[in-house]
């Protein structure tokens, strides 16, 4: 079956149409987001489920369908014509260590376990697009490349993604990565960021006689309070996170003699994240050669502000798409994969794909019904890059 | 045919048969049909993934069953709700042959299960299982269609959280081990074979199971491999592994009762057979006990292992299934 697809209008009006059918792929969606969620990937250890993947490319006949250097998982899609390629991302990994419970509920509303939302149903639609497109009767002019990203998230900083975009010689025309929640987000620029960790050690030979020697939490208290002195503008637009802290033992007795602070910094200037962070290092060098504590920071990611516009057609095709779904849009800018492509100057768009939350217990729950709607409009948006209306033929600012 | 060669050539792993296109091929081939059945009690947190991982991976990627059915003893939560709306054929066992009585038991669901699906093998699935996978289907399945001598596969998880290289223990769990092993050892040696006789996960060509009688309660598993042993020999038997079986575990209270069961079945089974002459009459009674500041009682259960007789001496089956007299 064909499907008159030429423009905007006649895409965003199948989308209803489109919504319906795929909720014949229910099972197979479900099961994919199972299987995979079902198999632990914290970063840097997404060998098997980078195995499952290749696998389920191999089904699906995919061409070139292979793993990298960077551990990625990668399957391309022919199209008919196959001058353009279109990546279609999820990230593989997750914050999730091997020896957390990986088993999923699939109750008949709503699914439950750890990573479902974040992001193994992102991984469950790349594993199930060509079978969607089958279903709908699409055919793409454009090859789809299908790529489960490896070390994304954290000390990862986007390995796997940068690696590809970086050697892969396919020419890329656009991006879209895929998030499991939130449906709505639309995020097409990335803040400027930088995150790290600022640890206080106190050494052996520490003299703990001296007057205030109270140990490694105080003195990270210290380095806090100092931060949060640190003038912060208006315009642009900056914040320090602190994100996490960890530090001293269960005994009560016991003198702290290290501590960590997890800290991000984000700014929609990439010169203010750079001053906020040197802000930060005067303050490590200053209360170290006070207290005599050992305050080092390690910086492990950093993103470039940048990306396409709000009146991008790509941006503007997602948010008639969005319309057309009575989806409502939630524009936030990114600190994800989209700042792979930014760097790349690649126009890409983070979506997601149904509604979800994270539980204090840890653990995710997202809705089934939304996925569909969701789904429609992965489809949709591909489908208008795919007939060149979601391009815009000038290099990105 | 002894015990180390039967290990070697009736003993499976679950990757041997991962091929499931080549299993549908060979389905196909011999004209077979194959249904799925989960005997049910409660079990919605589990259920709905169980379902839609076989539909989805072994009804409608591969053809490979035909049929996924949940026999239902009567769940007071939401199973036959989550069952249905995930696709599966829900039945409650007392509404099936309502003729016959209704007897509480896993047993009772397995025995109506051959009377109401359609396949020439049926496949049975706990439906606890957390980590569940197609493999629990193929696996089993597998051996059937690659032998037309092996009639019964029973399934067992022999993947530890955690080893080291060399030689290391196997075996099943704590009654098997205490009792089952040791029952096996004493009066059949040859079914010591089955690492784990007692997991509930087995597939069975429908000509076996319709002639073997079904004990309703704990006994079941042991009832069947004692049966299939003397009718059919050691050959008839498989089993195979499935790496890891994540489920909810059991008290030690609790696998008490399930030993008191499988006792009285196996006793009883042993007499008919004639392989212990004289038993007297077996009490049905179970105490355990309970201590309350120091003062000491006993808890009863009566725990009575009632058995279904082989379906193919009940009428209305004969007459489903158009056997002639």
């Amino acid at each position: 079956m064909s499907t008159k697809t030429d423009t905007l209008v006649s895409i965003i009006g199948n989308l209803p149409e489109y919504r319906k059918k795929l909720k014949d792929l229910k099972d197979i969606i479900i099961s994919n987001l199972v299987m995979v969620g079902e198999i632990p990937a914290p970063t840097f250890s997404e060998e098997k489920r980078v195995e499952f993947m290749l696998e389920r490319f191999g089904e699906l006949e995919l061409q070139n369908s292979s793993t990298d250097e960077a551990g990625n998982a990668v399957g391309i899609l022919p199209g008919k014509v196959g001058n353009n390629n279109i990546i279609v991302v999820a990230h593989l990994d997750t914050i999730y260590s091997e020896q957390v419970d990986h088993t999923i509920t699939v109750q008949p509303d709503h699914i439950i376990g750890a990573g479902v939302g974040d992001n193994s149903l992102g991984l469950a639609v790349i594993l199930t697009l060509p079978l969607m497109l089958n279903h709908l009767g699409i055919e793409l002019d454009s090859n789809l490349v299908l790529l489960g990203a490896s070390r994304s998230l954290g000390r990862g900083d986007l390995e796997g993604l940068r690696f590809f975009l970086s050697n892969t010689e396919l020419p890329i025309v656009s991006g879209v990565s895929i998030e499991g929640i939130q449906l709505g987000r639309i995020s097409y620029s990335s803040i400027g960021m930088i995150r790290g960790e600022i640890s206080c050690i106190v050494p052996e030979e520490y003299d703990w006689t001296r007057f205030g020697a109270v140990g490694a939490i105080i003195t990270m208290n210290e380095v806090i309070n100092r931060i949060l002195e640190i003038p912060i503008p208006k315009r642009p637009r900056t914040t320090i996170v602190f994100s996490s802290i960890t530090g001293g033992t269960t005994t009560f007795a016991k003198i702290p003699k290290s501590a960590v602070l997890r800290f991000e910094i984000r700014s929609e200037s990439g010169e203010m994240v750079h001053e906020v962070l040197q802000r930060i290092e005067d303050i490590g060098a200053d209360v170290s050669y006070r207290s005599g504590a050992e305050v080092s920071i390690d910086i492990f990611s950093q993103r470039q502000p940048g990306g396409i516009d709000f009146s991008h057609p790509l941006t503007r095709s997602v948010r008639e798409i969005m319309r057309a779904l009575n989806i409502k849009p939630r524009i936030s800018p990114s600190t994800s994969e989209l700042a792979a492509f930014i760097d790349q100057k690649i126009p890409a768009v983070t979506l997601g794909i149904t509604t979800g939350e994270r539980r204090d217990d840890g653990k995710e729950v997202i809705e089934v019904e939304p996925i569909f709607t969701g789904l429609a409009q992965i489809i949709g948006l591909i489908l208008s890059i795919d007939r060149g209306i979601g391009i815009e033929h000038r290099s990105m600012a | 045919m002894n015990i180390d060669q039967w290990l070697k050539e009736n003993t499976f792993h679950h990757s041997k048969f991962e091929d499931v296109a080549e299993l549908v091929r060979l389905k196909e081939k011999q004209g077979l049909t194959i249904s799925l059945c989960i005997p049910t009690l409660n079990e919605e947190k589990t259920i709905g993934k169980e379902i839609v991982i076989f539909k989805s991976e072994l009804m409608i990627k591969n053809r490979l069953v035909d049929e996924i059915a949940v026999i239902d003893s009567g769940s007071t939560d939401s199973t036959r709700e989550v069952a249905a709306s995930f696709g599966a054929d829900v039945y409650l066992a007392k509404e099936i042959l309502p003729e016959l009585g209704e007897r509480r038991g896993k047993g009772e669901n397995l025995w109506k299960a051959i009377y109401q699906l359609k396949g020439d093998v049926i496949v049975y699935i706990d439906a606890d299982i957390k980590n569940i996978h197609p493999r629990f289907v193929y696996g089993l399945v597998g051996p059937l269609l690659n032998s037309s001598e092996i009639r019964y596969v029973k399934a067992f998880y022999e993947r530890p959280l955690a080893t080291s290289h060399g030689i290391r223990p196997s075996g099943g769990g704590r009654v098997t081990e205490i009792l089952v092993r040791p029952l096996f050892s004493l009066f059949f040696p040859e079914l010591t074979a089955l690492i784990q006789p007692l997991s509930g996960e087995y597939a069975a060509r429908r000509e076996v199971l319709e002639r073997i009688p079904f004990p309703i309660g704990y006994g079941v598993e042991t009832s069947h491999l004692i049966d299939i042993y003397q009718m059919f020999g050691m050959g008839a038997l498989a089993q195979t592994d499935l790496d890891q079986r994540v489920h909810r575990n059991q008290s030690t209270r609790d696998l008490g009762k399930m030993a008191f069961g499988i006792m009285q079945t196996f006793f009883s089974k042993a007499e008919t057979l004639g392989v212990i002459k004289g038993i007297p009459k077996l009490n049905h009674v179970l105490r355990q006990f309970e201590t309350d500041d120091n003062i000491f009682q006993s808890v009863e259960y009566e725990i009575m292992e009632e058995e279904r007789p082989p379906m193919i001496e009940i009428e209305a089956y004969r007459r489903k299934r158009k056997y002639e007299d």
